[in-house]
């Protein structure tokens, strides 16, 4: 976390100033060339300036990077290791390609990263609560998570959509003894889940602390989630050089808001022989419109705090987006990858929902490894990318989360559960013989469960969860 | 520098016009397209003719953040009926045309995505009196303040309770008409009763500004306009008046409803104790 880049052109701390020359604005930190700044309420703006102060003294007070380090060695889990996958990268050209094993993090996804850094900042700040958006839900986990760690309360906003789809999440966050309120304003997605916790923030910010989940949001929070996720790129790049001898030829990632994707991309910016390649959600393909492909499709926009890449209409009203994978279907992306974008260091692809199931079953026979649905779309990406560069080719994929979360969309989509449907809507129904081998099908009227009754308590259950072996975190 | 358009009075002058009548001035907020475009501005000219000053237009939004459930609901109503940005230009036409000066707001995005000086000329040319940014800070307003010079319409951004003096200087320095002082810390909707926070807050805006103070967010009775009169320029009142469309299925009902209360509040802000 201390290691710092000088020379890279999306600089983090002092040099972040340097690039508001140019931008028609009058001397604000956090501009990525045109995007960032913050387009936030007045009532905000003292919290941002503290938040602010705090984590650029955070980040040279050699206590808190101590502390920190102690937590992702001793809780997180780090470092995470890499994963050469040949059998998965037989179907890619040939190419090598290594998985950075986010996925096997606490929690299951590379949130944590962040989590476990906001909420000691929280704690250095002398607030008592948290409150957060999550779409898949892997956000919200791991801060009802650290909130539980740090003895933070911790209200978790989701949207209605979202806690149907990831039901096993909402479940767990209640677990971990968060409040999840289910979001029903608009597509009822992640968007509409921040909008919400933005008004909750504008109204306790004296006592709250809004722990974004992605490099979204007003400045700072682009540039310090980057900052706390960056500690991927850098062990990534030690290891696939210790494993291989070389720098890879293109590194890999999801880009929903871009968490993942700017911690694995950041330390390989000034790696000017390394592609970067971020891989957006394609949803049922560009041109049906139901996507979250931003880059594809979107131009700059202002949407929670940032300008960057929106989907939106003639008029500026913000657009739905769509995508199997809760947590890439937002209509906007940080603002870093605005301008990595534009400015030619990054490139950006997308895959459809269809290319990315078939990345995701994939890698689930071949390598043994079921990956969340977000970062299926890296490895589709991967599988893309490996083709282009042939067998001398080496990829580093970044696989953020695992896919436990994602059983019920998957027996959905590879019709894993027989009555389909009546699984999920009667409670009483026994799992029905698979047609497959799918430990999922316990899951998913499980997660219905949970769900449709807010106040299920957790502490009876007719069927113990764990009986399907593929509830892990709920055994503590 | 105030904003004084060929066809009335601007925001500048019909505040000194109530002060000097020794009172506050009543603001009130309807958006446009709700319950549609022609309903919503019959009932922004009802509300002129029963006592509101100044108008404020909301422009509908998908995503608004400093807005309630209410308010949230109505802009929701407006986008499905397939409201526009330039519905509002007639809107503020109207407004003018019956009187008051109208004055928009508008979350930034939409502004920016029709381009901020054109916006701005549009606005001029309907007789609009300037734009409310819950949004944007002055920062971040370099290309507004421009245009909004360029097309003499007036600025008005939010401070909150928790501005600091530093913002408060910064703040009411970037805004011509009034500065709008959030009652308290929070998104719109009614309260129960005025915060505590806000006599302070108006305290402290003039003693870093001349700008006049008008005071939004929870106000919805005549007592507690009539209370707000007492210490500020003016009273902002949302929320409650749009309910007053909501909870009505015939809008010549809805808009009975807000003749009436729009009466109440003007009654309040002359009761002001100054
Ligand atoms: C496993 C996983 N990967 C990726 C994402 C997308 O977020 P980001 O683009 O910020 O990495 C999410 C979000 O929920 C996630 O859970």
């Amino acid at each position: 976390m201390t290691e710092h880049t000088t020379s890279d052109r999306s600089a983090s701390g002092p040099t972040a100033t340097e690039r508001t020359a140019g931008t028609g604005t009058d001397g604000i930190p956090g501009r990525f060339g045109p995007f960032g700044g913050r387009y936030v309420p007045e009532a905000l703006i003292p919290a941002l300036e503290e938040l602010d102060e705090a984590r650029q003294k955070a980040m040279v007070d050699p206590d808190f990077l101590a502390e920190l380090e102690r937590l992702h060695r001793t809780y997180t889990g780090r470092p995470s290791i890499i994963t050469e996958v040949p059998r998965f990268a037989a179907h890619a050209g040939g190419a090598r390609i290594v998985l950075k094993r986010e996925d096997l993090n606490h929690t299951g996804s590379h949130k944590i990263n962040n989590v476990i850094a906001q909420a000691l900042l929280t704690k250095r700040m002398g607030k008592t609560r948290v409150i957060a958006e999550t779409g898949a839900g892997q956000h919200g986990v791991a801060t009802a998570t650290a909130a539980a760690l740090m003895g933070l309360e911790c209200t978790v906003y989701m949207g209605r959509v979202d806690t149907e789809r990831q039901a096993l999440n909402v479940a767990r966050m209640k677990m971990l003894g968060a409040t999840v309120v289910a979001v029903e304003h608009g597509s009822a997605t992640l968007k509409d889940a921040i909008n919400e916790a933005l008004r909750d923030w504008v109204t306790n910010v004296e006592t709250t602390h809004y722990l974004i989940g992605t490099v979204t949001g007003p400045h700072p929070f682009p540039e310090m989630v980057r900052d706390f996720h960056r500690i991927i790129g850098v062990e990534a790049r030690a290891q696939v050089l210790e494993l291989t001898g070389r720098l890879p030829d293109a590194v890999i990632a999801c880009v929903g808001g871009g968490s993942n994707a700017m911690g694995i991309f950041h330390r390989f910016i000034e790696d000017e022989g390394v592609r970067l390649v971020g891989v957006e959600a394609g949803g049922e393909g560009v041109e049906t419109g139901r996507h979250a492909a931003r880059f594809a499709s979107a131009s700059p926009g202002v949407l929670h705090g940032a300008m960057s890449y929106l989907m939106q209409d003639e008029d500026g009203q913000t657009v739905e987006s769509h995508s199997i994978s809760a947590g890439l279907d937002y209509p906007s992306v940080g603002p870093e990858h605005s301008w990595l974008r534009d400015s030619g260091r990054a490139e950006y692809r997308y895959a459809t929902d269809e290319k990315v199931m078939r990345a995701f079953e994939l890698l689930c026979r071949t390598e043994g490894i079921i990956p969340a649905l977000e970062s299926a779309h890296a490895l589709a990406g991967a599988l893309e990318v490996g083709r282009e560069l042939g067998p001398d080719g080496l990829i580093l994929v970044n696989l953020s989360g695992r896919g436990d979360k994602d059983m019920h969309t998957a027996a959905e989509w590879f019709g894993l559960v027989d009555d389909g449907g009546e699984g999920t809507s009667d409670e009483g129904a026994r799992p029905a013989a698979p047609r497959r081998p799918a430990n999922g099908v316990g899951l998913v009227d499980d997660g219905g469960e949970d769900t449709s009754d807010e106040g299920a308590r957790p502490a009876a259950p007719r069927r113990p969860a764990n009986g399907v072996g593929l509830v892990d975190e709920g055994e503590r | 520098m105030s904003a004084v358009t060929a066809t009335g009075l601007g925001v500048t002058d019909v505040l000194a016009r109530c002060k000097a009548e020794g009172r506050a001035a009543l603001v009130g907020y309807l958006p446009v397209g709700f319950p549609t475009v022609e309903g919503s501005i019959r009932a922004m000219v009802a509300m002129v003719e029963a006592g509101v000053d100044i108008v404020e237009i909301g422009v509908p939004y998908s995503d608004p953040v400093m807005d309630g459930p209410v308010i949230q609901a109505a802009a929701s109503t407006a986008l499905a009926g397939g409201v526009r940005t330039d519905d509002v230009y007639r809107a503020a036409a109207a407004v003018r045309a019956a009187g008051a000066p109208p004055l928009v707001m508008s979350y930034w995005n939409l502004v920016l995505k029709r381009g901020v000086e054109r916006f701005a000329r549009d606005l001029a040319a309907a007789g609009g009196a300037g734009l409310i940014t819950p949004d944007l800070i002055p920062e971040e307003a370099a290309d507004w303040i421009a245009a909004s010079d360029t097309h003499g319409l007036d600025r008005v951004f939010l401070i909150a309770p928790s501005s600091t003096e530093e913002r408060l200087t910064k703040v009411t320095s970037a805004c011509r008409g009034f500065v709008y002082a959030a009652a308290t810390m929070g998104v719109t909707g009614t309260r129960e009763s005025v915060d505590s926070h806000a006599p302070a807050l108006v305290h402290r805006a003039r003693t870093v500004s001349p700008v006049p103070v008008c005071v939004g967010i929870g106000v919805s009775s005549r007592a507690q306009a009539a209370e707000i009169a007492s210490w500020a320029d003016g009273v902002i009142v949302g929320t409650a008046l749009v309910r007053c469309l909501a909870e009505h299925a015939e809008l010549s009902d809805g808009i009975a409803a807000l003749r009436s209360l729009t009466a109440e509040l003007a009654a309040g802000v002359r009761e002001g104790d100054r």
